[in-house]
């Protein structure tokens, strides 16, 4: 126990002289938990310094999984970045709330008005309501399909619910793995389960279980998660467990043919398989003719150190960060949807993507109950698990994610 | 002069503990206490708040939805400690007996035996994690050829803490395997002797002759182990994840204090005050059994 106290306080020391090194006048740091997105940022920043000399951003990645530690240590003991990536909704509450960063609104950064109000409101203090952070980018959940496998097979993208059982049958009896997801990994769980839900539900659910009028118990959400139980057919053999990792190389390898997830898989699995002909599509609906909204969420933001030697510099980047100048070219390294208004891409598979997000539903879970503990997404993520498995019926799921919510969340008392 | 020369002694020893002091006090004492203070606190999100007595620790041992977590881990960690104390240490203890013997090319074994110790958890962690994948495999591709149906070890609720708890096995058992031979080593060579001329087989030396005197080498694998079950992190972490996939199937009070405390990556949130609360019941829990059974196999070792 103490060596894990030990690491933490070795991960403080670590964040210190990270933000020490970065004392120089003119330059200002920039901490991020996306490695992956060295060479981008990189390019971005040097494209910033092209129209202000003065400044250099020094960029630094953590690991993921230790990001929100690491800054949350140094940010207490007044250190940390001038500008640093945060999390949006519950996760970026964490940090604002503690009065770590500045709030921006339109007199220190106009930009903000290049966002949209739901992109505002991933970074928007609940308590306060103000924004603590500039969206970065949003993220589209949809259906990722191989066009080959497609072709191949002889199956076109299903529209309905009804469709993708059919496409998946015919895509068995061809001898490929229909649905690359497997249930190993919760978060991948609870994505999986937005994705072909939310059609299902519609977007007078989100707007019912919000008011309190429904909760996740009740028949609708219930009938969704039921439906998620066909699926099991045409997922991986041994699904329970799959992991992320070998769901991605399944669908990258071609050995299945429809992968649930994120737009933000897309740089990735080019990256990895450059020849993958693949779409973006959105999820089926109930019924022919009906609305196949995707999931939009926002899943980051560039926020101003509150304690930063060098603020008006810091401000400085933010406010580029929020043009759509930068949008551009954010989006055509990252490959990622910027949420900033006016932004287009030359990618076709991005522009369908961005096409897509007008039929939109938000991310429930983590939109409106990533707040508390416990929170919506790891009952969620542990229900769908034993459902997928078969150890619990999806009433159950349903009662036990009213009931883990309901501990905090008035609304659901009453029922 | 003799003075002096303690004196000088005296400081020169000083000087040369002051480093390993200060790290000691920096790194282990001060995190130390500066977790018990706050398992008092309440934080709001990641500021300390107000003083709120026993609430943390009360609401992770009797009120929903902690209390649930806590005891489901706590359950998995006697699971894990009551395994490798009979499959672990049992068959270290056997091993070392057969190395005991000296049977032809047990030089090599002793090697084989003890190669995985030496590798790193996480190195472990994966390696299993592969070997135990359901579609490619090491163990289902074996199964399959004796002709049992692929398993996903790692998903089902049934088999994946049992996973881990072989991975473990694999990766420590040299250990106690080890302090148990240069246990049986040290008995007299006129003991065993004077047991075999007696006509005592295997089983009887195993039981009635090499036990009670590798008595203190039980002490040391007994203490061990209980620690390193009480505090399992990296193999379950690497293997399972941070939830204790699936479903808190492998979840044990490691993850969940780290989860607690740190926060799920994608899930959940960071609480300091119920994660202290967790880390300082894990510290006197483990703390206290560890002292009473010490006192209690030492007393054995005498009596014997």
């Amino acid at each position: 126990m103490s060596k894990r106290f030990g690491r933490l306080v070795l991960l403080a020391a670590a964040a210190w002289g990270g933000a020490m090194s970065a004392a120089n006048a003119g330059d200002i740091t920039f901490w991020t938990w996306r490695q992956e997105d060295r060479a981008a940022y990189t390019t971005l920043f040097a494209e910033f310094t092209k129209a202000n000399p003065d400044i250099h951003v020094k960029f630094e990645a953590f690991a993921a999984e230790n990001y929100n530690t690491i800054v949350s240590t140094a940010l207490a003991g007044g250190k940390g970045a001038d500008v640093l990536h945060t999390r949006a909704y519950g996760g970026l509450e964490q940090f604002a709330k503690a009065g770590y960063l500045l709030p921006l609104d339109t007199t220190n950064v106009p930009e903000l008005a290049n966002l949209s109000p739901d992109a505002l409101k991933s970074e928007t203090l609940r308590a306060d309501g103000k924004v603590y952070s500039l969206s970065s980018a949003s993220q589209t959940l949809g259906l990722l399909i191989n066009k080959d496998i497609f072709a191949k097979a002889g199956v076109t993208p299903p529209k309905t619910w009804d469709e993708l059982l059919a496409a998946c049958k015919t895509l068995k009896a061809a001898g490929v793995t229909p649905i690359a997801n497997g249930s190993a990994t919760g978060w991948t769980d609870e994505i999986f389960a937005g994705i072909f839900t939310n059609p299902m539900l519609g977007r007078g659910f989100v707007d019912d279980v919000v008011a309190g009028r429904t909760n996740f118990a009740d028949p609708p959400y219930v009938n969704a998660l039921t439906h998620l139980l066909a699926l099991r057919d045409y997922m991986p053999d041994g699904y329970t467990g799959i992991d992320y990792a070998t769901s991605q190389q399944l669908f990258l390898s071609g050995r299945a043919a429809i992968f649930a997830g994120g737009s933000f898989e897309i740089a990735n699995f080019r990256k990895q398989n450059p020849k993958l002909n693949m779409d973006f599509i959105a999820p089926p609906a109930p019924k022919a003719g009906e609305p196949q909204p995707v999931t939009v969420y926002f899943d980051g933001g560039y926020a101003v150190n509150a304690k930063s030697p060098d603020q008006a510099d810091a401000i400085k980047l933010v406010r580029w960060m929020g043009t759509k100048q930068y949008g551009d070219k954010f989006e055509a390294l990252l490959g990622n949807i910027s949420p900033i208004k006016g932004v287009t891409s030359d990618d076709p598979l991005i522009a369908k993507v961005s096409e897509l997000n007008s039929v939109a539903m938000p991310y429930i879970m983590l939109a409106y109950f990533r707040f508390d503990t416990p929170t919506g997404s790891e009952l969620l993520q542990g229900g769908m698990q034993k459902m997928m498995a078969g150890t619990v019926t999806p009433q159950q799921v349903g009662t036990d994610l009213t009931d883990g919510i309901a501990h905090y969340y008035k609304p659901f008392q009453k029922k | 002069m003799r003075r002096a020369g303690h004196w000088r002694l005296g400081a020169w020893i000083g000087v040369l503990l002051t480093p390993a002091f200060v790290v000691m006090l920096g790194f282990v004492a001060w995190p130390m206490v500066a977790a018990f203070g706050y398992a008092f606190r309440s934080f709001d999100s990641l500021s300390v708040s107000h003083f709120v007595g026993l609430r943390n620790f009360a609401d992770v041992l009797f009120h929903t939805p902690y209390a649930a977590w806590t005891w489901r881990a706590f359950e998995h960690n006697v699971i894990v400690f009551v395994a490798l104390m009979g499959l672990q240490n049992g068959l270290a203890y056997l091993l070392a007996f057969a190395l005991l013997k000296a049977l032809p090319g047990h030089r090599v074994h002793q090697v084989i035996v003890f190669l995985p110790v030496v590798l790193s958890a996480i190195i472990v962690g994966f390696l299993w994690k592969l070997f135990l994948h359901p579609l490619f495999g090491l163990v289902n591709a074996l199964t399959g050829l004796l002709g049992f149906a692929p398993h996903p070890w790692l998903g089902d609720d049934h088999t994946a803490l049992g996973s881990i708890i072989f991975a473990n096995g694999w990766h420590w058992v040299g250990f106690p395997a080890l302090i148990f031979l240069a246990g049986m080593q040290r008995i007299s060579r006129e003991t065993m002797e004077a047991a075999r001329l007696d006509g005592a087989t295997d089983r009887v030396l195993l039981t009635r002759i090499i036990w009670p005197l590798v008595a203190p080498s039980a002490t040391i694998v007994f203490t061990l182990t209980f620690i390193g079950s009480f505090n399992w992190f990296e193999l379950p972490y690497v293997m399972a994840g941070l939830d204790g996939s699936p479903a808190g199937a492998t979840d044990v009070l490691g993850l969940y204090f780290y989860r607690t405390a740190f926060g799920s990556v994608s899930s959940g949130l960071q609480d300091f005050g119920h994660g202290s609360a967790l880390a300082v019941l894990m510290f006197a829990f483990i703390a206290v059994i560890s002292a009473i059974s010490l006192r209690i196999l030492r007393r054995r070792e005498i009596e014997i």
